[in-house]
């Protein structure tokens, strides 16, 4: 193995490998993947539902699926692996340190790093919930692996805490396994995760969902024996009169997930504190220069698709920036968050890059509104540069809109872009 | 034929397991008993992990003797047991003028039980030290022999050394009752049958009141379990500016809500203080954090929801005794004794804070009380007070990790990343003299699954190193002992149809 690589890319997910092979097939010579488990494709191996694929190859594949597409693509192009192998620091100036049990100790060096770290769950303590601590409380992801790749069940009567993707997932999951899933609860007036799962997960298999109703505590001193249910206002405040017992054995967090960062700010990356993310660029590379960012590590997606198109967009980036290209200093301007917009990515644009190049953004919405809307870009004086027409938004299903070379001079004299969705 | 102990310690919490390790010493058979499947899994499980420097407590009273004494032994113990501590000094911090006479009266008080190096800062050394303090400080006591030690590392090690030294350590075994005869104990019958001893050492901690109880022995004497409980925050995200303790000023509920660094570099906020019925009720509550929070904030504005990653409580085993010093007028000691009521019970009892801190002092007043009551006690040549730690990954220098790696290839895998432990660590634990056979003994020892993911990328993981290692399926792997199973059956297919490789061959 080599001391010095012209991309060296963080996780091996959907991510990951999109950047890997992006890397590759833009140049660099030297493409290395170092992933922690014991082999590649991150979390999609514990995904083994479908409904990845829809967007990228309008087909519908499990998650091992979609994933081993991108091992053998990567392998084909002579991607170099390292697995079963932490990180455990890098550098401002790329260096990587890693570990594992065949090498011990390894020192590299990159031109360019491709962060693609995920995300991990938010768990109990994050959401302050009470009561006991018993066994039997996991976050869904957790149960997740324990199913499918374990081959172990976690519990017989599940209550799942949030309607995030995962919890309706293995919801259906555990149903089909043979467990009780007694009620999914969600704190939120509206649904977190996508409709389709809904559908496809809770609907489907006679689940309940119950809406603005939370765990008030956890009984059970060994394993969970109980959860107290209460349903709330507006403002998170517990309904008088709403109390429920509900029998018990396992209790599920699906409860919202958060960028796995702890690296990043190490090689000195500034993070947004909406998206717990690295500030990036419109293609992906952070404030530190050289290395950039894809996938759940920038921000949490809603579809696996467009990991893999940002781990494109990063690997290319990483490619050009290894290659020494000239990445053109050119002025960045912010793309801002406006009316009804909780956050854009990415948080800025580089106006060079218009000149040959379409911008993705994506953006998540505050409020849902279940009626046309229509989201804007607009400059400093309101002049609309891009827009597009949607059936509805919803915090849960993230929006995107292009930006085409044709705005490349509108965008010249712009100071600032804000994107805007409104009930049309 | 049945072995017959010279002294059977009941509870292997930090007293319990302090006074085993300090009675190793001598040539005694020694038997050490607890309920749970750990050591340390009561009081010693969940509190400040403060060394309390020795001005809260009654001048005179038990409480304050055993303080003080217990400060001066740590540096010592802490080296011979291989564990942490961190002498950092404390702070108790005044926002007004009344706050600051609560100061003067703490350092007269400290000065009396014979607290060193107290001193009387204003606010502005106060913020100069400390910058992340509220800004309106007026003053603080600096307490420089105020420390932050690991009540878990601590109870463990004391245990272990004692085991090294020929004491019999035997978990799960509950204490049911006493064997008298004609007044005089001869043993104690368990969960795990009857076993005899001249000597008995109540160290039950929350239920010392119920253990003496059943000899005799002082039946006014109530333990009311009192709750506090804690938040811990990310260390990545916040850390104070020093490593300290940092208390508001004393109220009647006790030493306050403090902000505190801990040795795994986490900021600790917390406890608030709660009387609850049951001695089992480790609950968090949704007011108790609001009260802690709100505590917490006081003292150190910077502190953010944002930052929290773990919530848990712990029991104080608070008594009703009165001090042994008629001229001390106080009813909360620690019961520390030989009883006239019954022969052969040394009764320790209401060890709640500073019982942490105290614990090697009572150890060694124990030893005084057997020796006051005739017992001829002679030192074994060969006792061993040094226990050598295991390495922790996280702690050694580069050169030290790829060395450990390159004798052991379990230590390049790093199994919680949060912490950066590894599973050279874990399997060590899992064969240590006081075997890890459980995710929560493992998580006490290693620290794994203490982070921010809270055990979520590593419980998978170590669930598996637990099986393989202790040779039982992943259904029977626990958290904390039985009951407490983490997995139930295995899942349809695997159910139906598990091939290993080797079949297929």
């Amino acid at each position: 193995m080599k001391q010095q690589y012209d991309v060296i890319v963080i996780g091996s997910g959907p991510g990951g490998l999109a950047a890997a092979i992006a890397a590759k097939e833009n140049g660099a010579d030297d493409v290395l993947i170092i992933e922690r488990d014991i082999e590649l494709g991150g979390i999609l191996l514990q995904c083994i539902h479908n409904g990845f694929g829809l967007e990228l190859f309008d087909e519908d594949m499990p998650g091992p699926a979609y994933a081993q597409h991108f091992i053998e693509k990567a392998a084909g192009l002579g991607i170099e692996t390292l697995m079963d192998t932490m990180v455990l620091d890098i550098t401002p100036d790329r260096k990587v340190y890693a570990i594992n049990k065949d090498q011990g100790y390894i020192d590299l060096k990159a031109r360019a790093i491709v962060l693609a770290m995920g995300c991990r769950e938010r768990t109990r303590a994050q959401i302050l919930l009470p009561g006991a601590r018993p066994a039997g409380v996991y976050t869904a992801g957790t149960a997740q692996r324990f199913v499918n790749v374990e081959g172990h069940m976690p519990g017989e009567n599940f209550v799942i805490l949030g309607s995030g993707d995962i919890g309706m997932i293995m919801a259906r999951r555990l149903t089909i396994e043979g467990a009780k899933v007694e009620r999914v609860l969600e704190i939120m007036p509206y649904l977190t995760g996508l409709t389709r799962n809904y559908v496809q997960c809770l609907l489907d298999y006679g689940i309940t969902l119950q809406k603005q109703r939370t765990v008030n505590r956890i009984i059970g001193r060994d394993r969970v024996e109980a959860i107290e249910a209460v349903s709330v206002d507006e403002k998170w405040n517990p309904i008088p009169g709403s109390k429920e017992i509900i029998p018990c054995d396992a209790l599920l967090l699906s409860v919202g997930l958060i960028p796995e960062n702890e690296l990043s700010k190490k090689a000195g990356v500034l993070l947004d504190p909406v998206t717990n993310g690295p500030f990036v660029d419109d293609r992906f590379m952070t404030s530190v220069p050289g290395i950039f960012a894809a996938g759940n590590v920038v921000h949490v997606y809603d579809l696996v698709d467009w990991v893999t198109e940002a781990g494109y967009m990063a690997g290319k980036g990483a490619a050009q920036y290894a290659q020494a290209e000239k990445v053109a200093a050119g002025e960045h301007i912010p793309f801002k968050a406006g009316e009804n917009i909780r956050y854009v990515v990415p948080h800025k644009l580089d106006k060079s890059h218009l000149a040959e190049d379409v911008v993705r953004l994506q953006m998540r919405a505050i409020n849902p509104i279940e009626d046309r809307v229509l989201v804007t870009v607009e400059d400093q004086n309101g002049e609309v540069i891009a827009k597009k027409a949607e059936p509805y938004a919803r915090p849960g299903e993230i929006l995107s809109l292009t930006i085409k070379p044709k705005s490349y001079d509108a965008v010249q004299n712009a100071t600032g872009l804000t994107v805007h969705v409104r009930r049309r | 034929m049945k072995k017959r102990y010279d002294v059977i310690i009941i509870g292997a919490g930090i007293i319990g397991s302090m006074v085993a390790r300090f009675l190793s010493k001598y040539k005694l058979d020694i038997l050490l008993i607890d309920k749970e499947v750990d050591v340390g899994m009561g009081t010693s499980s969940a509190n400040s992990a403060a060394i309390h420097a020795g001005y809260d407590a009654i001048p005179g009273s038990n409480k304050a003797l055993t303080n003080v004494m217990g400060v001066e032994m740590w540096p010592q113990v802490s080296r011979e047991l291989g564990i942490n501590y961190d002498r950092c000094g404390d702070y108790v911090v005044a926002v007004n003028d009344q706050e600051l006479l609560v100061l003067e009266e703490l350092l007269a008080r400290g000065v009396e039980n014979g607290v060193p190096g107290l001193q009387i800062i204003d606010g502005d050394e106060m913020r100069r030290r400390e910058p992340k303090i509220r800004p309106d400080v007026v003053g603080a006591l600096w307490a420089p022999t105020g420390g932050i030690g690991d009540p878990f590392a601590a109870t463990i090690a004391a245990a272990e050394n004692a085991v090294m030294n020929g004491v019999d350590l035997k978990l799960n075994t509950a204490f049911e009752e006493f064997l008298i005869e004609d007044n005089k104990i001869t043993g104690v019958r368990t969960s795990q049958g009857d076993f005899e001893s001249r000597w008995v050492v109540n160290a039950a901690g929350l239920y010392a009141d119920e253990v003496m109880h059943k000899a005799g022995v002082r039946p006014e004497f109530n333990i009311q379990p009192r709750r506090g409980e804690y938040l811990i925050l990310d260390k990545a995200d916040f850390q104070l500016t020093s490593t300290t303790i940092l208390f508001p000023s004393p109220s009647t509920k006790g030493k306050g809500i403090l902000v505190a660094s801990t040795l795994h570099g986490n900021v600790i906020v917390g406890p608030n203080a709660n009387f609850v019925e049951s001695k089992q009720n480790k609950d968090v509550t949704k007011e108790g954090i609001e009260e802690i929070w709100s505590g917490g904030h006081k003292l150190v504005p910077g502190i953010n929801h944002r930052h929290i990653i773990a919530e848990f409580a712990g029991l104080r085993a608070t008594g009703n005794a009165p001090s042994p010093n008629p001229a001390v007028d106080y009813n909360q000691d620690f019961i520390i004794e030989i009883p006239d009521d019954v022969q052969g019970l040394v009764n320790l009892g209401g060890i709640e804070s500073p019982g942490f801190t105290a614990a090697p002092a009572i150890a060694v007043k124990v030893i005084e009380l057997l020796e006051e009551a005739g017992e001829a006690l002679e030192e074994r040549p060969d006792w061993n007070p040094i226990r050598v730690p295991r390495p922790v990954f996280r702690h050694l220098d580069r050169e030290e990790q790829a060395a450990l790696i390159a004798k052991d290839p379990a230590y390049g895998r790093i199994v919680c990343r949060c912490e950066t432990v590894t599973e050279g660590e874990i399997r060590a634990e899992i064969h240590a003299p006081i075997p890890a056979d459980t995710y929560d003994a493992l998580k006490r020892r290693t620290w794994l699954g203490t982070g921010r993911c809270q055990g979520g990328f590593d419980m998978p993981r170590v669930v598996a190193i637990l099986s393989e290692e202790l040779g039982l399926p992943s259904e029977a792997i626990t958290k904390k002992g039985q009951g407490s199973e983490l997995l139930f059956r295995r899942t349809k297919d695997v159910e139906q149809d598990h091939l290993t490789v080797e079949d297929l061959l």
